[in-house]
């Protein structure tokens, strides 16, 4: 049963206090996909992360990662799991090729085996011409890709992201993109957090999306996108009066709305025409539509 | 089920997970190794110069050796003191705190035990090492080389392990770093004082002789003089004995501390 899920959570509660950082949540990550955790901050997505590799234990409900029981049985599955945090922990005094020695022991890779994984790794990662430098004097997104390189050292079955490419440049984004996307087509499981749309529509092979501890969607993107908010959104813009009677209007003819700062979309528009008398562009509706539309929240 | 074959029940205390916390912090060292060895040896020196020729020139003997004598074997004691308890309070707070190292490590297949244990034997190892710097000092000055010193680095190793668990405890239990100050002041402070490092417990008042017989520290003191000095004799196992508890002691409630502080 558990060889087809490389996780599988069930009612899953954990409590901070008197607050429920994951209140019920469920999820499934079949063996060789990728799954996004999309969540505005605060919706629990770290904490989710947290409790996969037992630094967070659950106050209820089951984990199973890669077919061992959580929490008594998580360094088995540490084992055989790559972990990249959101928040760089790497040593940088050491150069490159030093902190991926360290992992290459940390993570029980034999002697005669641990120079062909560091080389892996320093190609994988685009960083064998960087292996003599000291961390500290490598650039944001060298340090990211260098994070991703020292989780896959010992070739994991499971990979999980914690917002792989937080605060980073546009294109520096992008070349990480390609680097998951390598990694996903390599058939690595790979679990993956985020609050940017974009990446979890690029890559993820389906979406949980999450607001308040528990999973409110879950599907393939284009299916989301489907079925929440339709094929076409229409954006109108205008002064803030004219926004909320908009949606009003749009709610009394029986359409779901959005805000989006400076416009109201609305959404749900397959083959409807009855919509004389609102100026604005028509756009493919996107998971952000679904996104906001599910979980009440703006995002950056 | 297939998982239950695929690898062997993973118990406490591996070697593998020691040796990869070690080996982090062995490479690490190789950065920072200079500054490390530089305060190390310059501290002892200063307080061998300053208490050697400052009360040399006051008194000629103190229980009957020479100052060098009495000090360069009693200085070890406070080297291993600041060379493990040291590291250890700022070292683990840093590593937990700022450098989110150990979030690294507990992502791996390392439980918190073997953290603790690792760090601990590596400082414990540093600062039987760097303990044993006042000695070779003295000897420059006039403590007469013996055989006997070669114990001396394992008696710096036993003291140290039991100031580096406290320091990971420390670490563990402290809100902010500036909670440290409390520790220094209030218990290494008066610990190092009342070691008879510098001077001999037998003229103090009886209440001060008995917490010198409990201060881990004063046993260090006097099993190194037993080793350089004046011989073993059988009560000088009571006070390994001491050191052994203190470090068992240390070793448990730094665990704990730590598990509180890194697992949630």
């Amino acid at each position: 049963m558990s060889e087809e899920l490389a996780i599988r959570l069930r009612g899953v509660v954990k409590r901070y206090g008197p607050i429920t950082a994951v209140n019920g949540l469920d999820l499934d990550v079949p063996t060789g996909t990728c799954v996004g955790l999309l969540g505005p901050n605060g919706a629990g997505k770290s904490t989710t992360m947290r409790m996969l590799t037992a630094q967070s234990i659950a106050d209820d409900g089951e984990l199973d990662v890669l077919g061992f029981q959580l929490p008594r049985d998580s360094k088995q599955a540490r084992a055989q799991c790559g972990v990249v945090p959101q928040l760089d922990n790497l040593d940088v005094t050491l150069t490159v090729e030093q902190n991926l020695l360290v992992f290459s022991h940390l993570y029980r890779i034999g002697r005669q085996d641990r120079h062909d994984a560091i080389e892996r790794s320093l190609e994988l990662a685009n960083l064998v011409d960087r292996r003599d430098t000291r961390v500290d004097k490598l650039s944001g997104g060298m340090r990211r890709r260098l994070l991703i390189a020292r989780a896959l050292v010992h070739r994991p079955r499971l990979v999980l992201m914690d917002e792989p490419t937080v605060g980073l440049d546009p294109q520096v984004r992008q070349q990480l993109w390609a680097l998951i996307d390598q990694l996903r087509s390599e058939g690595t499981t790979i679990l993956m957090s985020t609050h940017y749309i974009e990446e979890a529509q690029r890559l993820a092979d389906t979406v949980l999306i999450m607001s308040h501890g528990q999973g409110v969607a879950r599907g393939k993107p284009s299916e989301l996108v489907m079925e929440h908010a339709g094929s076409e959104v229409l954006e109108v813009y205008g002064p803030p009066k004219r926004l909320a009677e908009v949606e009003s209007e749009a709610g009394a003819a029986g359409l779901k709305t959005r805000r989006t700062g400076t416009s109201v979309s609305i959404l749900g528009l397959d083959g409807r025409n009855g919509l004389d008398g609102f100026e604005g562009e028509r756009r493919r509706a996107n998971l952000e539509d679904v996104f906001v539309l599910l979980t009440g929240e703006e995002i950056a | 089920m297939a998982t239950a074959t695929r690898s062997a029940r993973i118990g406490r205390l591996e070697r593998p997970a020691l040796t990869g916390v070690l080996v982090r912090e062995v490479v690490n060292f190789s950065s920072y190794w200079r500054s490390a060895t530089f305060s190390s040896t310059v501290e002892p020196t200063i307080y061998l110069l300053a208490f050697g020729f400052g009360f040399g020139s006051l008194v000629s003997t103190i229980n009957g050796f020479s100052t060098v004598q009495w000090v360069g074997t009693g200085t070890v004691a406070t080297a291993v003191l600041f060379s493990s308890s040291f590291p250890a309070m700022f070292g683990t707070f840093v590593k937990y705190q700022f450098q989110r190292t150990y979030d690294a490590i507990l992502a791996a297949p390392v439980d918190t035990e073997e953290l603790v244990t690792a760090e601990s034997l590596w400082v414990a190892t540093r600062a039987g090492v760097y303990g044993c710097v006042p000695m070779v000092v003295a000897v420059f000055f006039g403590l007469d080389p013996t055989w006997g010193m070669l114990a001396v680095p394992f008696i710096g190793w036993l003291t140290g392990l039991g100031w580096a668990n406290f320091g990971i405890m420390v670490a563990g239990f402290a809100k902010s770093i500036e909670n440290f100050n409390y520790i220094v002041s209030a218990v290494l402070t008066p610990l190092f004082l009342l070691a008879g490092s510098f001077f001999p417990l037998d003229n103090l008042p009886k209440w001060a002789q008995v917490l010198g017989e409990l201060n881990p520290l004063h046993q260090c003191v006097e099993l190194v003089r037993a080793a350089v000095l004046y011989g073993f004799e059988w009560n000088d196992l009571l006070r390994v004995g001491v050191l052994v508890v203190f470090a068992l002691i240390m070793w448990r409630i730094a665990i704990h501390a730590m598990e509180r502080k890194l697992i949630d």
